[in-house]
C-alpha cells in the first residue's frame, strides 16, 4: 500500500499531537517551574513566624492571651449580657457565624469574618477601617447593633470581675467609683452626654483600660492560625517529587482546578500567599446588597484608620512612628478605593459561606459564576475580567477550593470558652 | 503497469519532504499559538533591567531592592540611584514616586515616597508594597537644577 506524502505529514502531526496531549494527561502533576513557584507561595509551609505587633507590647504575653480569651467568651460585657466575641466568631464554627450578617445586640450591614491568621493582615474588617487586631476588637465593643456597651460600663466590669486578671498585667486600676455607670463616646446619647462631662484625665484613664482589653483580647487571637489542609500535604509531596503520594492526595478533578486557579482563572491574583490573600482591597463588582445603605468599602475605611484613635500612630499604639508603615504609606483616597474590600483567606472557604461582605452569594457556585461573568460594578469600577470559564472549569475550581479545608493550629484550650 | 520514471521518483520525496515540513510548521505554528495566548497581554518587548535612562536623557537612573528578590505582599524599600548621563551623582533631587500595573487598571496599595537623601546620588524609598506577581511599572520623576525627567522600571514579579 502507497502513502500519500500529504498525509504522511497529517499522519506525522497527528501523533505529535496526540504524543503531547498524552504527556499533559499523564503528566497532570508535572508542574512548571512558574507553577511550583505559585503551589509553593501558597503552601501553609510558607507562613512565615508570626509576625510581631509592636502596637501592642502585650501581644506576646501568654497571661494576656489567658485573660483575653476570658473577655473573647464573656457576654456580660454587651448592653443586654447576651453578646461577647464568641456570639459572631462561633468557635466551632472558624470564627465566623454562617449568616450574611451579624447579629448581635442589633445586626450590622455586614458578614462576620473569620479571626483566623489575622494576625499576618495589616487591615480589619472589609474596608480596613482598623490597623491591629487589638484596635479591631474594640470596634464592636461600642457599636450600638455589636455589643452596645460604653468605656466605663466596661472599666466598672473589669474592676467588679477582673480585678487581679487585670492589674497583674497592666498595672493598678485608678480608682472608678465616681465615674457614671454609663460613658462613652457612643451612639447612646446619654452615655456620650456623660462621656463630655468627665475630665480630659478621666476620659483618657478610662480609654486606657479599654485599650488594655482591646490589647489582651489581641493577644489571645493571635495564636489562631491555619492548619494544614490536604492541598498543603499535596503541595509538600510536589515539591519533594513524590507524584505517587500526590496523586492519591488529590482527585485529577482537584488538580485541574489548581491548575486553573494559580493559572487561567488568575485567582492568585489577589488570593496569593499561604493565607490565600493578599490583605489588599479590591473591587470585584460584587452586587450591593438589598435593603442596606450604600457601602463604599475601603473608600471610606482608608479616612477612617487616617483618622482613627487607636491607630497605630496614636498615643494608645505602643509602637514607634516609622514601625507604622502601613499608615505612613496609605492610600487614602482616590477614585479606586470606591467599593474596595479585602479578600477574605480562601483557608476553609468551603464550609464558611454565605460570600462577600454582606453575604451576597450563598454557594461557591455563585462566587465563581460571578467571576466568570464579572458584571460592572453598582460603584467604582471593578478589576474583573470576564473569566470565560466552562461548567467543567468551574467544578474543578470548586473542587479544588474544597481541598483547603483544614483545622485551626493552636492548643484545644484556645478552641473553645474558658474552663 | 507503468514504471516510475526518475523524474517522478524525485517528485515523490519532494512531496513526502514537503508534507513532513508541512506537518511540522503547522505543529509549531499551534505550539507558538498557544504559548502566546498563555503570556497573553505581557509586551513581549519590554525592558526588565534595573539600571535605565529617563525618557529625555537627563538621568541615569538604577534601583536596588531590599530583600535582593521584591517580595509579593510585603512592605520593602529601594535604593534609588541618581546620575546624569554622563555618571555623575544628581545630589539634590526630588523625586514622586508613582506605579501601576498596565493591564490591571489599579495601582500601587501604598503611596511610596523618597524619606531620604542618602548622599552620593542615593535616595531612599521606603514604603513599597507590591500584591500580585504580573507586569508592574514603577515611574519616578526626578527634579535636579530645573530639569524635571521621569524614568519608568518595568518588573516582571512572580
Amino acid at each position: 500500500m502507497k502513502i500519500k506524502p500529504y498525509l504522511a505529514g497529517l499522519l506525522l502531526l497527528m501523533g505529535i499531537t496526540l504524543l503531547i496531549s498524552a504527556c499533559s494527561f499523564f503528566g497532570q502533576t508535572q508542574w512548571s517551574e512558574d507553577e511550583l513557584a505559585s503551589l509553593r507561595n501558597l503552601w501553609i509551609d510558607s507562613l512565615p513566624p508570626l509576625p510581631v505587633d509592636p502596637s501592642n507590647q502585650y501581644a506576646d504575653d501568654p497571661r494576656a492571651a489567658t485573660f483575653g480569651q476570658k473577655l473573647f467568651f464573656d457576654t456580660r460585657f454587651s448592653s443586654n449580657g447576651r453578646v461577647a466575641c464568641a456570639t459572631c466568631h462561633l468557635p466551632g464554627q472558624l470564627f465566623q457565624d454562617g449568616t450574611p450578617l451579624a447579629h448581635g445586640v442589633g445586626t450590622t450591614s455586614r458578614r462576620t469574618m473569620t479571626i483566623i491568621g489575622t494576625a499576618y493582615s495589616p487591615w480589619f474588617f472589609w474596608d480596613g477601617r482598623k490597623d491591629s487586631q487589638w484596635a479591631q476588637a474594640l470596634g464592636p465593643m461600642e457599636n450600638p447593633v455589636e455589643h452596645g456597651g460604653n468605656r466605663t460600663m466596661y472599666a466598672h466590669l473589669i474592676s467588679k470581675y477582673y480585678l487581679e486578671d487585670y492589674e497583674s498585667l497592666f498595672g493598678p486600676l485608678p480608682d472608678l467609683s465616681r465615674l457614671p455607670p454609663d460613658a462613652g463616646p457612643v451612639a447612646d446619647t446619654q452615655a456620650a452626654a456623660n462621656w463630655e462631662g468627665m475630665s480630659p484625665e478621666d476620659r483618657e484613664a478610662v480609654t486606657f483600660i479599654y485599650v488594655n482589653m482591646g490589647k489582651a483580647i489581641a493577644a489571645y487571637e493571635r495564636l489562631l492560625i491555619p492548619g494544614e489542609s490536604r492541598f498543603d500535604r499535596y503541595v509538600e509531596a510536589v515539591l519533594n517529587s513524590d507524584y505517587e503520594s500526590a496523586n492519591k492526595i488529590l482527585t485529577p478533578e482537584e488538580i485541574a482546578g489548581l491548575k486553573l486557579f494559580i493559572g487561567e482563572a488568575s485567582c492568585t491574583n489577589c488570593h496569593n500567599g499561604p493565607l490565600f490573600t493578599n490583605n489588599d482591597f479590591h473591587n470585584t463588582g460584587v452586587p450591593a446588597a438589598p435593603d442596606l445603605p450604600e457601602d463604599v468599602g475601603r473608600a471610606k475605611g482608608a479616612q477612617q484608620v487616617l483618622a482613627d484613635e487607636f491607630n497605630c500612630l496614636s498615643t494608645y499604639s505602643d509602637a514607634q512612628p516609622q514601625q507604622c508603615g502601613e499608615l505612613r504609606f496609605l492610600v487614602a483616597d482616590g477614585h479606586e478605593l470606591e467599593r474596595q474590600f479585602k479578600p477574605p483567606s480562601l483557608r476553609n472557604v468551603a464550609t464558611r459561606g454565605p460570600y462577600m461582605h454582606a453575604g451576597q452569594f450563598a454557594t461557591l457556585e455563585e462566587v465563581l459564576n460571578h467571576y466568570n461573568t464579572a458584571p460592572e460594578a453598582p460603584v467604582g469600577h471593578s478589576e474583573l475580567e470576564p473569566l470565560k470559564l466552562s461548567e467543567k472549569q468551574i467544578t474543578q475550581i470548586i473542587a479544588f477550593l474544597k481541598t483547603l479545608n483544614g483545622p485551626i493550629h493552636a492548643e484545644a484550650q484556645w478552641l473553645a470558652a474558658p474552663e | 503497469m507503468k514504471q516510475p520514471t526518475p523524474k517522478s521518483k524525485l517528485n515523490r520525496t519532494l512531496l513526502w519532504i514537503g508534507g513532513i515540513l508541512g506537518g511540522l510548521v503547522l505543529l509549531l505554528a499551534i505550539v507558538f499559538g498557544v504559548m502566546v495566548a498563555r503570556m497573553s497581554d505581557v509586551p513581549s518587548d519590554l525592558d526588565y533591567s534595573a539600571t535605565r535612562l529617563s525618557d529625555d536623557g537627563f538621568y541615569r537612573v538604577s534601583y536596588i531592592a531590599s530583600p535582593g528578590k521584591i517580595p509579593i505582599n510585603q512592605m520593602h524599600q529601594w535604593t534609588l540611584h541618581v546620575e546624569t548621563a554622563d555618571g555623575q551623582p544628581v545630589e539634590d533631587a526630588t523625586i514622586t514616586v508613582d506605579g501601576d500595573m498596565p493591564q490591571h487598571g489599579h495601582g500601587l496599595p501604598t503611596r511610596p515616597q523618597v524619606t531620604e537623601n542618602l548622599g552620593n546620588g542615593d535616595y531612599l524609598v521606603e514604603g513599597l508594597k507590591f500584591q500580585m506577581g504580573g507586569w508592574w511599572v514603577m515611574d519616578f520623576v526626578i527634579t535636579a537644577n530645573g530639569q524635571s525627567d521621569s524614568v519608568h522600571f518595568n518588573m516582571l514579579l512572580k
